[in-house]
């Protein structure tokens, strides 16, 4: 009931269609360095997007221009409408964004923090109610009184996502949210986020996979200052594989099977792995685009009396489909 | 900009900082006061005036080395820097912070000067130009000490910086009454923040020296504000 509830509402947000972020052909130089490459996406209202790159890939760079704290070499950034290069105060007030390290004052307690930024943001909304509702919504309600100096990290970043919260902006962005949070921590956060999701434009980096896969209804991935990926997270695999894969155990004669396997119509390669189960052979099978090749696979050894003893997709986890993508690029 | 003012202020307080700056000027303030006039048996205010000015030069750095420098290193001038408040309101914020202690401890050890009523007659109008006098240096000095704090994450630095600065401002003073080469002394007499306040010592309300130190001031607010955003640039 809960469940069909969120989908109508986010469904609704998202038949709105203007995007809140269109970012075209950013590019971005530091001296002959070059950090962003022709960088152009777009991000609907409502998504949660997942900024996903190995180190250094030009995430935070991406982030940090988007938010108004660095500039751009060229190329165009619109948030919500607005330029951010042209009206970079109108820009700013339409988004919360938490850097990787949370800009507390260590010497305000929670509350003078966070009317520190009320202020600060020239926020309207009924002050008292707000704050209230911002300190419940990521559960710091009992360390209100208490000095940032001595709340632990994982609080800490609280109070920095509560910040980026105050004003209730269209646009929530998180560099690297939950980084040195313990798991518990880490699935709250994840929670929290993905409830923030259903009212909010949610932009999210990492470098953890997981992550994304846990959160995110759409992944970017950046390498080396440029995109090499933009689908829905469930697309990825298929767009990065375009030859599905699969782990076959047979038992049968080892020769045999891949001759036969490698006559098959649709089979692209089929190889002998190492790995064997007492007479069974284990044999990578690729496709052909577009081809499943399971059926075929299944007649050949039915008709030739081997049974097939295990069967597992190979490459379907983020992990591999990273790696593959960013070695693709060198 | 009001947001920024008044956490800076607060912060003076809720750290050792603000305390420390206001026990040492209100300290020296008075024992300058005390050997200068009543224990020399005089009404004359200027020598106090002259003592104190030179005093700032290690004074006012302890309100400014942190300002910039301490939100970089904390990684804080981020928030500022992504919210939608401009440059300008966010060195002025801090600015005004400053000089608002600044102008507080200033006007409390005047304090001082009612004893002198007392017992003596003094010269009101060299008193009054003497207190803006060093209202307007301490306002330069501060604007000198922000921009310093906007170049360094590290506080000492900032602090060891803007007393470097502030020291070659009085040796070009006193340079100025060694050297006899005419357009040298100009040079160094136009550049010299000291040689401005001559006039307000004197009781006499020197307008261009009023505009010579609002414009030097603005200058280096102006500079901090550039810090930024050529790092934004960078």
């Amino acid at each position: 009931m809960k469940d069909k509830g969120k989908k109508e509402q986010s469904a609704q947000q998202r038949s709105d269609k203007t995007p809140v972020i269109v970012i075209e052909h950013l590019v971005k130089r530091y001296g002959p360095l070059t950090a962003l490459d022709d960088v152009s996406i777009e991000v609907g209202r409502g998504e949660i997007v997942g900024l996903l790159g190995p180190n250094g890939a030009g995430k935070s760079t991406a982030m940090n221009i988007l938010t108004g704290y660095l500039s751009a070499s060229g190329g165009r950034v619109l948030v919500d409408g607005v330029d951010v290069l042209l009206s970079p105060i109108e820009a700013k007030r339409k988004i919360g964004y938490l850097p990787e390290q949370p800009p507390v004052y260590p010497d305000m307690t929670v509350d003078e923090y966070l009317a520190f930024v009320y202020q600060l943001k020239g926020c309207t909304l009924p002050r008292e109610q707000h704050l209230d509702d911002v300190c419940k919504a990521v559960r710091i309600t009992e360390v209100r009184s208490r000095l940032i100096r001595n709340l632990s990290k994982g609080y800490r970043q609280r109070v920095g996502m509560a910040q980026a919260l105050i004003g209730d902006p269209p646009l929530l962005i998180f560099d690297e949210p939950t980084v040195g949070l313990d798991p518990k921590q880490i699935i709250e956060v994840r929670n929290l986020l993905r409830t923030l999701g259903r009212r909010h434009t949610v932009i999210l980096s990492t470098h953890i996979l997981s992550e994304v896969q846990a959160v995110c209804e759409r992944i970017v991935v950046i390498d080396r200052g440029r995109v090499v990926a933009n689908e829905r997270t469930e697309d990825l695999g298929r767009a990065v594989s375009e030859h599905a894969a699969y782990r076959y155990r047979i038992l049968g004669p080892e020769r045999e099977v891949v001759s036969e396997l490698r006559a098959r119509h649709g089979v692209a390669r089929a190889e002998l792995l190492p790995e064997r189960e007492g007479d069974a052979v284990t044999v990578l099978v690729e496709c052909e685009r577009g081809v499943d090749v399971r059926r075929a696979v299944f007649s050949l050894c039915a008709s030739k009396g081997w049974p097939i003893l295990g069967l597992s997709p190979v490459g379907a986890d983020l992990e591999d489909i990273f790696l593959r993508l960013v070695s693709q690029e060198k | 900009m009001l947001a920024i003012y008044k956490r800076e202020l607060s912060a003076y307080f809720s750290t050792p900082i603000g305390y420390v700056f206001c026990a040492i000027f209100l300290a020296l303030s008075g024992a300058v006061f005390s050997y200068t006039t009543l224990f020399s048996m005089t009404a004359d205010v200027t020598s106090y005036f002259t003592v104190m000015l030179l005093l700032l030069v290690i004074l006012v750095p302890l309100l400014t080395m942190k300002l910039f420098s301490e939100e970089r290193k904390q990684r804080t001038e981020q928030l500022l820097l992504t919210a939608p408040v401009s440059l300008y309101a966010m060195v002025g914020g801090k600015f005004l912070a400053a000089y608002t202690l600044f102008a507080g401890c200033t006007l409390l050890s005047f304090l001082s000067f009612f004893i002198l009523y007392l017992s003596a007659h003094v010269k009101t109008a060299v008193l009054f130009g003497n207190l803006v006098a060093i209202l307007l240096l301490g306002m330069t000095f501060i604007a000198i000490g922000i921009f310093v704090s906007a170049l360094t994450e590290n506080q000492l630095a900032a602090a060891i910086g803007t007393v470097a600065i502030l020291l070659v401002l009085v040796l070009v003073s006193f340079l100025n009454s060694v050297i006899s080469v005419y357009w040298i002394r100009f040079v160094l007499s136009s550049i010299s923040v000291f040689a401005r306040f001559q006039n307000f010592t004197q009781g006499v309300f020197d307008i261009a020296a009023l505009f010579y130190y609002l414009s030097v001031s603005a200058v280096f607010l102006f500079l901090t504000v550039r810090v930024f955003e050529k790092r934004r640039w960078g």
